[in-house]
């Protein structure tokens, strides 16, 4: 693998917390990789796996789920749904022949700025040893026909 | 229109089990009157045709072409663009073409290692022989038609105007939808948008079948064989069987649910659903009754096929479209990944 592969990570935060911590170590000027590209769910239960099919199907090299630690839910139960999800996906993932390191799910409560920057920092490095996913390139690319257009009209 | 006045009929079988052709003749003494209407133009299954006679058709001649199966070598290509070039109405017929069915879970191996599986695997005389594109014999060059690395569904590979599910589609959505094509070229009735869904609905399995529907806390996942007694009122999914219905587009009457078994998705996605799979792994895990790790994982060990459960029909047709090894030349070591993820 070349020296100049930069993994493209997308990120998944909580209003309530992952994306508070990441607020946090913006303003505490902690440093952590720009390869990550974060984006606010109100809760991790809100994510819905296709997301990070579409993801990687778009050429990301890598995922992150992020949300409250057990327990501390903003809506209560969401984050275990997150969980069940997260798990369910990750052995399918491996089926797919798609290395574990690549979808990752972490708690982070936002106080904990420090924390998820650390585990940013982590995955950006782990997924530059892995190398690119290229999923685009290896399946040509296109996503399933009939459904996309029906999602994107608004008739889902 | 041909020289008895009747438009013109064609259906072809590509990479699919040949259950389509059969469901056609299925709906019974209707064929009958897709016989009065149309002039059978091409339909290998049904009479003898040369795909030079269809290539001397002028474009545009056929007026209703259905397609099923889906794209898994050159031959299928080929087809697949002859007709469309030749048909005013192209239908993706049955899951193979909608969403690539069950040939689609192919998608998850390399070319290679299915070659082994079938030549190296069942046969005792066939060891190491595979199958070439170009072959020379004394007489001149012989070609097959090349395999694919991964199957695609007909929309991947030319524009489809309709698409009509099932594995296969039900008589009766297949009768209407003759009804409804003879009756729009009588001027009797619209064609729905090119692109829609025709023969089935627009809601999920679930809604169609009459079994009781709580919450569901599913505390562990079970096959079928292993459960002692089944409920014959009760949502399957309660029961612990993963059944497909929360996911599955409706149309077919809740058929599989209503005797028993679970739904295993054929007719795709519900509307709007942008990936099967996602969608009902997330139905699935959303009612496990755990909240660790280990309870979760506990429960998962249920569904011992993931990919397999979640995609049965539609793997082609998913975002990922198949595994990471379908396309590539270090496959051995994502066997192993993929070994592993069976055995866990």
């Amino acid at each position: 693998m070349s020296d100049s592969f930069e993994p493209i990570l997308i990120g998944f935060t909580c209003n309530w917390c992952s994306y508070r911590a990441a607020d946090l170590a913006g303003t505490a000027r902690v440093k952590y990789p720009p390869n990550i590209r974060l984006l606010r769910l109100m809760c991790s239960g809100r994510l819905d796996p296709t997301f990070v099919l579409k993801a990687l199907a778009s050429g990301a090299d890598g995922v992150l789920i992020t949300g409250c630690h057990p327990g501390e839910c903003h809506y209560l139960e969401q984050n275990y749904k997150a969980l069940r999800r997260y798990l369910l996906l990750r052995r399918m993932l491996a089926q797919m022949g798609i290395e574990p390191e690549r979808v990752k799910l972490v708690w982070a409560s936002a106080a904990e700025g420090v924390k998820l920057a650390q585990e940013i920092t982590d995955m950006v490095e782990e997924i530059r040893a892995l190398g690119p996913l290229n999923w685009p390139q290896r399946h040509n690319g296109a996503a399933p026909h009939a459904d996309e257009k029906a999602v994107k009209e608004g008739t889902a | 229109m041909s020289a008895n006045g009747k438009p013109k009929f064609a259906m072809y079988w590509a990479a699919g089990c040949g259950g389509c052709e059969i469901a056609v003749l299925n709906i019974h003494e209707k064929i009958l009157d897709v016989d009065a209407n149309f002039e059978v133009v091409f339909w290998p299954v049904a009479m003898d045709a040369k795909y030079q006679d269809v290539e001397a058709m002028p474009d545009g001649s056929i007026t209703l072409t259905l397609f099923d199966g889906g794209i898994r070598n050159s031959e299928n290509e080929m087809l697949a663009r002859l007709l469309r070039r030749k048909s005013q109405i192209l239908v993706a017929f049955g899951s193979c073409a909608c969403q690539g069915g069950i040939p689609g879970l192919a998608n998850l191996s390399a070319p290679e290692s299915l070659f082994a599986a079938v030549y190296d695997g069942v046969s005792t005389d066939s060891q190491g022989v595979r199958p070439q594109a170009v072959w020379q014999v004394p007489e001149g060059e012989l070609h097959i038609p090349e395999f694919y690395p991964i199957l695609k569904t007909l929309a991947q590979v030319v524009p489809v105007d309709y698409f009509m599910p099932g594995c296969p589609p039900e008589p009766h959505q297949i009768a209407a939808v003759v009804d409804l094509v003879i009756q729009a070229l009588h001027g009797q009735a619209e064609l729905p948008p090119p692109g829609s869904i025709i023969g089935a609905g627009y809601s999920t399995v679930c809604d169609e079948c009459k079994r009781a529907r709580n919450v569901k806390h599913i505390r562990a996942f079970e096959r079928i064989q292993n459960l002692d007694h089944i409920d014959p009122a009760l949502c399957l999914l309660e029961q612990g069987l993963p059944c497909n219905g929360p996911a599955t587009r409706s149309g077919c009457g809740a058929l599989c649910p209503q005797a028993g078994a679970p739904c295993i998705g054929c007719y795709g996605s519900a509307e709007g659903v942008l990936d099967y799979g996602a969608r009902l792994l997330s139905a699935f895990a959303s009612v496990i009754d755990g909240n660790t790790p280990e309870e979760i994982e506990r429960c998962l060990d249920g569904i011992p096929d993931p990919a397999g459960q979640v995609y049965r029909f539609s793997l082609a047709n998913s975002l990922l479209r198949g595994g990471k090894t379908a396309c590539d030349d270090e496959e051995a070591e994502q066997e192993l990944i993929h070994e592993a993820a069976y055995h866990d």
